[in-house]
């Protein structure tokens, strides 16, 4: 590290050499054409067998009727496909189902995940003694695992034992309330813990997008006599336009793709009512043996989020017009 | 914020922000009384975990529940310390290993991957990085199935090896710090050509020690990530001693249903590590935070 320091030093005295050196330094880049490939390619191996390939599988396994156990695979064309959209097949209903528990979870969970979040951003952004312990203090539950808050949580809203309904006995409310075993509670749950759990991370993105506008834009727009509520409105919001897009749409999608929650919280109860898409997959594709089918959905469903996603671009940018 | 009174128009533009100034201690208390209520908030959760984890089964079943555990009992911790249908600490060390060898192999692939990306020239660069930041925008969860396929046929399931590669092929690393090589200046790696090294020493004794920040984050997150992950081992391990954490923790639920102490001392082991290493590496992890934030 010295000696090259010490070299650049050199350079910054003479500029000829510094000429002749970024050529060299372009040749040198050159002179083993496999080098780039070598660099490479430890990561390409495992992003083509991980990352590519799985792509192309899945579209294959879409088509075929797979069931890990029989030596059959035969290829049923879009049958698979198919049958998610005729109400008369035998998956029909709980496909469907799990659509609308991930809607349902999604709807009512992204919004407090964009808002929230943003009040305690703003809350942070302020200069005060102890800002940063109440930052991690905030992202913590974040760390852990959906395992650990999925476990603790299901102990918490236990509708005997569970911390929550004794808080509010002691404050006077309905102490009973069955909030992992029936709707709409179980919603409730489900949206509250991930709330608990997630909004210390967009407040913590939405911190990085306060902290890159300009201190002087509030200047001036106090000079001119702007309310608080007229700067947040035209100079916070505004500011925070790409970063509150990136929080949408990544909110969005991790809403979509829930599945610890309700798997480990309400179990699905009451019934499968509150079993989700991804959950449904993965039983179908692994424990049911339905790869094909499970393929198949798992397209449908990201084409879907893709749709969402493209809406939401458009949707920002249009308004920016 | 939102909150704040506007008639000082007169105040310098140098003055460090307007909660500096005087007459604001009403509105101070009411922000820490805020601060303080939401971190009870978010806090009592976890507490209420340690607690329940010290409390013997009777203690746990009292209705009301108690605040405090009383005994102190460490039954919960010996029911999962010596505990052979639900080893525990088997579980402790597979995802300690397979959290460790996860960041490790993501650190040296993202890294050297992200170098050819960032700094030479080569036929395909382009084709190469529009695939892998294309694939960011594919959900995961939609690729379990074929992914199972695919570890199925290299006898991998129910191993050590399922849960540290194939989270590897994620595009974030190598999207991360590529970003970062590029903000690093030139200058230091042209030297060192003039020096006489090769790409290999440039990127190992150049650009490798200029990146510490970066590389300290991504190994954080990565840690963090493959510690945390549940969807993925609850279907590609299955043995006991195979286990990691999270599927464990399920099966312990599963056995132990409402011992609670049981679950909570299993829940609480599964925490500290993550809890201490964010403890250590804030300042890492909420700048990876928000770095990816910014980049979207």
């Amino acid at each position: 590290m010295a000696d090259v320091i010490e070299v650049g030093a050199a350079r910054g005295d003479a500029p000829p050499p510094a000429a002749s050196a970024a050529r060299r330094g372009a040749s040198a880049g050159r002179a083993g054409r496999a080098t780039p490939y070598l660099f490479l390619a430890p990561y390409l191996v495992l992003f083509t067998v991980f990352g590519l390939l799985p792509i192309l599988l899945g579209i294959w396994l879409s088509l075929h009727q797979w069931d890990f156990q029989l030596p059959n695979r035969p290829f049923v064309g879009l049958d698979n496909y198919k049958e998610l959209f005729s109400s008369d097949s035998a998956v029909y209903g709980d496909w469907w189902q799990s659509v609308r528990a991930t809607a349902i979870f999604t709807v009512l969970s992204v919004p407090l995940l964009v808002v929230i979040p943003l009040g305690l951003a703003l809350l942070l952004n302020r200069s005060f003694p102890g800002r940063t312990f109440f930052r991690a203090v905030y992202f913590a539950p974040y760390v852990l695992g959906v395992a650990v808050i999925g476990l603790l949580w299901r102990f918490l809203l236990d509708a005997n034992l569970g911390l929550v309904n004794r808080l509010l006995g002691v404050v006077g409310l309905p102490s009973d309330t069955p909030w992992v075993t029936d709707v709409p509670w179980a919603w409730i749950s489900l949206v509250g813990v991930t709330v608990w759990w997630t909004s210390g991370f967009n407040a913590v993105i939405y911190l990085a997008g306060l902290q890159d506008i300009p201190q002087e834009l509030y200047e001036a727009a106090k000079v001119d006599g702007a309310s608080a509520w007229e700067r947040f409105r035209h100079v916070t919001l505004p500011g925070l336009r790409p970063v509150l897009l990136f929080v949408l749409t990544t909110t969005i999608l991790a809403s979509a793709n829930v599945f610890g929650q309700s798997f480990l919280i309400t179990q699905g109860a009451p019934g499968t009512e509150t079993r989700t898409v991804v959950w449904f997959v993965v039983e179908e594709g692994l424990r049911n043996n339905n790869a094909g089918r499970a393929a198949a959905m798992s397209i449908v469903f990201a084409l879907m989020l893709a749709v969402v996603s493209l809406a939401n671009f458009r949707l920002f940018r249009y308004r920016e017009d | 914020m939102t909150t704040t009174p506007t008639r000082t128009p007169h105040v310098p533009a140098t003055a460090p922000t307007r909660d500096g100034r005087p007459g604001t201690a009403l509105r101070r208390t009411v922000l820490y009384a805020i601060l303080v209520a939401l971190t009870l908030v978010f806090l009592t959760p976890l507490v209420w975990m340690v607690i329940t984890s010290l409390k013997t089964y009777d203690g746990a079943q009292r209705i009301p529940p108690t605040w405090l555990p009383d005994p102190i009992s460490g039954y919960g911790y010996e029911q999962i310390l010596d505990n052979s249908a639900n080893p525990v600490l088997r579980w402790f060390l597979n995802s300690m290993l397979a959290a460790t060898l996860h960041s490790l192999l993501v650190l040296v692939t993202a890294s050297m991957a992200a170098y050819a990306l960032a700094r030479m020239r080569f036929r395909g660069r382009g084709v190469s990085f529009a695939l892998i930041v294309g694939t960011l925008f594919i959900p995961p969860t939609s690729l379990i199935i074929p992914n199972f396929l695919i570890v199925d046929t290299l006898n991998w399931i129910d191993t050590l090896t399922v849960v540290v590669v194939p989270g590897a092929a994620s595009a974030f690393g190598v999207f991360f710090l590529r970003q970062f090589f590029l903000s690093l200046p030139r200058e230091l790696e042209e030297a060192a050509v003039l020096d006489g090294a090769n790409q290999w020493q440039i990127f190992y004794r150049v650009v490798l020690p200029l990146s510490k920040p970066a590389l300290a984050t991504l190994a954080v997150l990565s840690f963090l990530t493959n510690w945390n992950d549940f969807l993925w081992p609850i279907f590609v391990l299955f043995s006991p001693e195979q286990l990691t954490l999270p599927p464990g923790l399920g099966l312990l639920q599963g056995s132990y249903v409402t011992d609670y102490p049981v679950i909570m001392a299993g829940a609480v082991l599964a925490s500290v590590p993550v809890l201490i290493l964010f403890v250590l590496a804030q300042r890492h992890i909420i700048q990876g935070v928000s770095r990816s934030g910014l980049k979207g």
